[in-house]
């Protein structure tokens, strides 16, 4: 194989080549690729990134986040792999590309379409995009997480496409009699200045070709863009308001009966024995149960019946890590682990100004709860689940059946949600041993109060702050976090990752957290000498990435010590970050909120502003909040809810670099806003004697329609970057900040733990942890409306 | 065995299922009608809103056996059946909107809204603040903003 040397322009911003010389191609400067149309009878299209790019190695050692951030070891971790990532084109015209990523809602498959579209000339409605089966050799190309997706698959799925369109232009040529520079495509058709045409359905197989041909390609110039930047609706939206759009539980696989699990009142508890187990297999629709190391399975014609099952059974636990330890014990713990903050700078004029903050257990908790379809057989096993790491979970799966890793097929099914939750896959792994154990296949669900109370979550967590400071010129900014294990078991998506992230002793995993934690991490002010360190203590919870991961937390803390410092100061709040950013990016979309929010304008007591930024996944955000902390909005009755204030106005701007599709774009940050406003205010878990209380959405307080607020404006920001930023997290952290900032400023008074309602008495009557779920009511025709 | 009798999107079925088998589960595991969601169980998320002779009820909390074989269900799937039309126009506001994020507990929204319509109608005044804010039905991706501007939209074309 001849590699072309413009292959190695690969750099997000390397050096564009120089075409003017090129009379036939428009004169601006573009970025040449290499690609491949592989051999076969269809047009089937692949972009080479580099195979022997020095960039794909990750770096050694963790750097700051500034220079080498998360993404850019996500993506650098894709090079080697893009190759293998294809765009075919079908004898109807249409394009097909499986997407190696998880689409839970975050919308990549509409922006992936929109990318093949640009490039391919296609429209977004000819082509579909679905979700790849796990595909081992892609490595570290099937992971979907820190809002890398588009970041990283933004250059190889143009390339794709872009060699595809070539090839049909190559086939158009010989057809309409022409060159190829004469003829120009658009919509699927290639025009030629006789008039004459032909399309992409009557080229497709034309275009294919017998051998596997390396092809140099030029990607347009972002000023040619008539797709990506033009609002799009998501390309599954008829299916989702139809009810046709299908989850793993709607899948109908043959013989996959309901399938749920009895699980231990303390949390992660094993089962000893069912003590009644003739009597619970003579119960209406039940026909199968088996013992699993997570608890006592049963299979039935219908979920009802499992959980009428569940809630006879008796059984006999081992007690689970946690048994008998509380909120307060963990707390605890942490404190106990908290590194000293190292002396601040000696300097006889110096002040500082010290905070401690304490972020309670939270949910991930999407709405499509852990489910997984398992078809296990003595020697193969299928399983179709939502997963963000199909190829670890295919490795960790077969080990756990006895298998080799190509007898376990892993399909990829789209799922209602993750929130971090699916970069696990508990449920998977949960009904291959269930399948196994019944020797039948299993649609296994789990129950609410599970998902609750045993799912993955965010890790409790303290953050210290001092700042240093003389007069207005701060010394040293220095801040130490400090949290229960967050789980990356799930490596990069494969399974030698995954195992260096499983040594022992927790080591594994604590590189892997110490990585991440400095890779995303970055304090985009002046504040002379900044550290951040994170200590993590504590494995037996189970935790996982939740949205956004460290940088809610870390940002809330930090920006609620510069409020605190500007007021100290007598400084303006906005004035204080504006005087000591040192971004411009960041400046631009603080003064955009500050602008449109109207910052500073008056308003009656107990209502307050506040004014929060964020930079990461290579982009800058703002939000501006108001806040309404008054014993009338406080205090509102709504039946069964937790209400307390009430954010009333939110304005929220962010430069996320080139925006595929801003309409997504301005979903995703319009979602998390709801986040930080539920991270703020409301949302939690209560550890109580070894298990956690909530067990409903009525009990976990994600934010309700009676929280979120009636005014949301989201502002995408021009941008000078050529390359896509992150969309599916990049809400949270300045909306829980500010959030927690215009509190402060309200009431008067620091808060120092989250949510803000924690430690108020409970809004719900905990559900019993025996039997572990609860009945369905039967009073529904009762509350119709 | 208990037969059981109701009208489901316009048509009269018949099932075998004993009578305290919630209506959910009838729905989606026995007759394969997957628009109604599970997200609990418990008639708190209301993921699996569907109509009951017109009006907003969650199979999730009815037993079977309390149906009778003139009630009409209607299910998500069959919502532009009620408007002899292809989509709902509350559907079409879903769509003009862009909603939907995951997708997952936009079925029952859209019941929801419809209701709410209808609800507000018959009691001859149209949607308020308050009236959305009254909404139950849960979305984690956080689509409220939107799901309050379709609703608006719906109400004007309904």
């Amino acid at each position: 194989m001849t590699v072309d040397a413009r292959a190695r322009t690969d750099q997000p911003d390397g050096p564009a080549t120089d075409l003017e010389e090129d009379a036939h191609r428009i004169s601006v400067r573009r970025r040449s690729f290499l690609g491949y149309v592989l051999g076969g009878a269809t047009l089937v299209a692949a972009a080479d990134l580099g195979l022997v790019d020095a960039a794909a190695a990750a770096p050694t050692a963790p750097q700051p986040a500034e220079l080498y951030d998360l993404n850019d070891m996500l993506t650098d971790s894709c090079r080697p792999t893009a190759n293998l990532i294809t765009v075919t084109v079908h004898d109807d015209g249409t394009a097909s590309f499986a997407l190696p990523r998880m689409e839970v809602g975050q919308g990549i498959t509409t922006s992936s379409a929109m990318l093949i579209a640009e490039e391919l000339e296609l429209p977004v409605s000819k082509v579909k995009v679905t979700l790849a089966p796990a595909r081992p050799e892609l490595q570290f190309n099937q992971l979907t997480g820190g809002s890398n997706t588009t970041i990283s698959t933004y250059t190889p799925i143009r390339v794709a496409a872009a060699v595809a369109k070539g090839a049909l232009m190559d086939a158009a040529a010989i057809v309409l009699g022409d060159t190829v520079a004469n003829l120009h495509a658009r919509n699927g058709v290639v025009h030629a200045p006789d008039g004459s045409s032909v399309t992409y359905a009557e080229l497709a197989s034309k275009a294919a070709s017998p051998t596997t041909r390396a092809v140099g390609v030029q990607l347009k110039d972002t000023s040619e863009f008539r797709v990506i930047g033009v609002g799009q609706g998501r390309v599954d939206a008829l299916d989702a308001v139809t009810g046709r759009k299908e989850f793993t539980t709607d899948k109908q696989v043959k013989g996959a009966l309901p399938t749920m699990v009895c699980r231990a009142p303390t949390l992660n508890g094993t089962p000893k024995r069912l003590t009644n187990k003739a009597e619970i297999a003579r119960m209406p629709g039940v026909r199968d149960l088996a013992k699993v190391d997570t608890g006592i399975a049963v299979r039935a014609d219908t979920f009802g019946q499992c959980i009428d099952a569940i809630r006879a059974m008796k059984v006999e636990w081992n007690d689970g890590p946690v048994a008998g330890e509380s909120d307060e014990d963990i707390v605890h713990e942490l404190k106990a682990a908290e590194l000293a903050l190292p002396a601040p700078p000696d300097n006889p004029l110096a002040e500082t100004l010290e905070a401690d903050f304490l972020f309670y257990f939270r949910s991930n908790s999407a709405m499509d709860t852990n489910s997984a379809i398992a078809d296990v057989r003595a020697d193969r096993a299928t399983i179709w689940a939502g997963l963000k790491s199909p190829i670890t979970a295919q490795q960790r799966i077969a080990e756990a059946l006895g298998m080799t890793q190509d007898q376990v097929t892993v399909n990829v099914v789209t799922a209602g949600g993750s929130f971090g939750r699916r970069l696990f896959f508990d449920g998977a792994l949960e009904a291959a041993k269930i399948s196994q154990a019944m020797g039948k296949p299993v649609k296994l669900m789990w129950h609410r109060a599970d998902d609750a109370r045993v799912g993955r979550g965010h890790p409790m967590s303290t953050n210290r702050v001092r700042i240093t400071h003389a007069g207005d010129e701060v010394l040293a900014f220095q801040q130490t976090h400090t949290s229960v294990e967050t789980d990356y078991r799930h490596g990069l998506g494969e399974i030698i990752s995954a195992m260096a992230a499983d040594l022992p002793a927790g080591y594994g995993n604590l590189g892997y957290a110490e990585t991440i934690f400095s890779l995303t991490q970055e304090v985009p002010y002046d504040f002379g000498v900044v550290s951040q360190t994170l200590t993590e203590t504590d494995d037996r919870f189970n935790t996982g990435s939740m949205r956004n991961i460290y940088s809610p937390d870390v940002r809330c803390a930090s920006e609620l010590v510069v409020d605190q410092l500007a007021k100290k100061l007598k400084k303006d709040p906005y004035e204080f970050r504006r005087s000591h950013l040192r971004n411009d990016r960041v400046a631009a979309v603080l003064d955009k909120v500050a602008k449109v929010g109207d910052w500073g304008r008056s308003m009656p007591a107990g209502t307050a502003q506040g004014i929060a930024i964020h930079k990461e996944y290579k982009g800058a955000s703002a939000c501006l909040v108001e806040i309404d902390c008054r014993p009338a909005t406080v205090d509102r009755d709504v039946p069964d809810a937790t209400t307390g204030p009430r954010v009333t106005r939110v304005v929220f701007a962010i430069d996320a670099g080139l925006v595929i599709n801003p309409r997504g774009m301005e979903a995703q940050m319009q979602g998390g806003i709801n986040d930080g406003i539920a991270l703020a205010l409301t949302s939690s878990l209560h550890l109580r004697d070894g298990h956690f209380l909530e067990a409903s959405w009525d009990n976990y307080f994600y934010t309700r329609q009676w929280n979120t607020p009636p005014e949301v404006k989201v502002i995408l920001m021009p941008s000078d970057s050529g390359q896509p930023g992150g969309a599916g997290e990049a809400g949270v952290a300045a909306s829980f900040a500010a959030v927690a900032c215009a509190f402060a400023r309200a009431t008067g008074e620091l808060p120092t733990y989250f949510p803000i309602n924690h430690r108020d008495p409970l809004r719900f009557r905990p559900k019993p942890v025996v039997p572990p779920i609860p009945q369905s009511p039967t009073n529904g025709l009762k509350k119709t409306y | 065995m208990p037969t059981q009798t109701f009208v489901l999107n316009g048509k009269s079925i018949t099932v075998d299922v004993h009578d305290d088998v919630r209506v959910l589960w009838v729905l989606r595991d026995l007759l394969g009608v997957t628009g109604p969601k599970y997200g609990c169980g418990i008639n708190v998320c209301k993921a699996c809103t569907s109509h009951i002779n017109g009006k907003a009820f969650n199979p999730c909390s009815v037993r079977v056996g309390d149906l009778s074989s003139d009630d009409e269900v209607t299910t998500i799937e069959g919502l532009p059946d009620t408007v002899g039309r292809d989509l709902h126009p509350m559907q079409q506001a879903w769509l003009d909107r862009d909603v939907a994020q995951c997708g997952y507990c936009q079925p029952g929204q859209i019941m929801a809204a419809v209701a709410l319509v209808r609800k507000t109608r018959r009691e001859g005044r149209s949607i308020t603040e308050a009236d959305l804010d009254g909404i139950r039905n849960i979305c984690r991706c956080g689509t409220y903003t939107r799901i309050r501007e379709a609703i608006k939209q719906g109400e004007q074309h309904m």
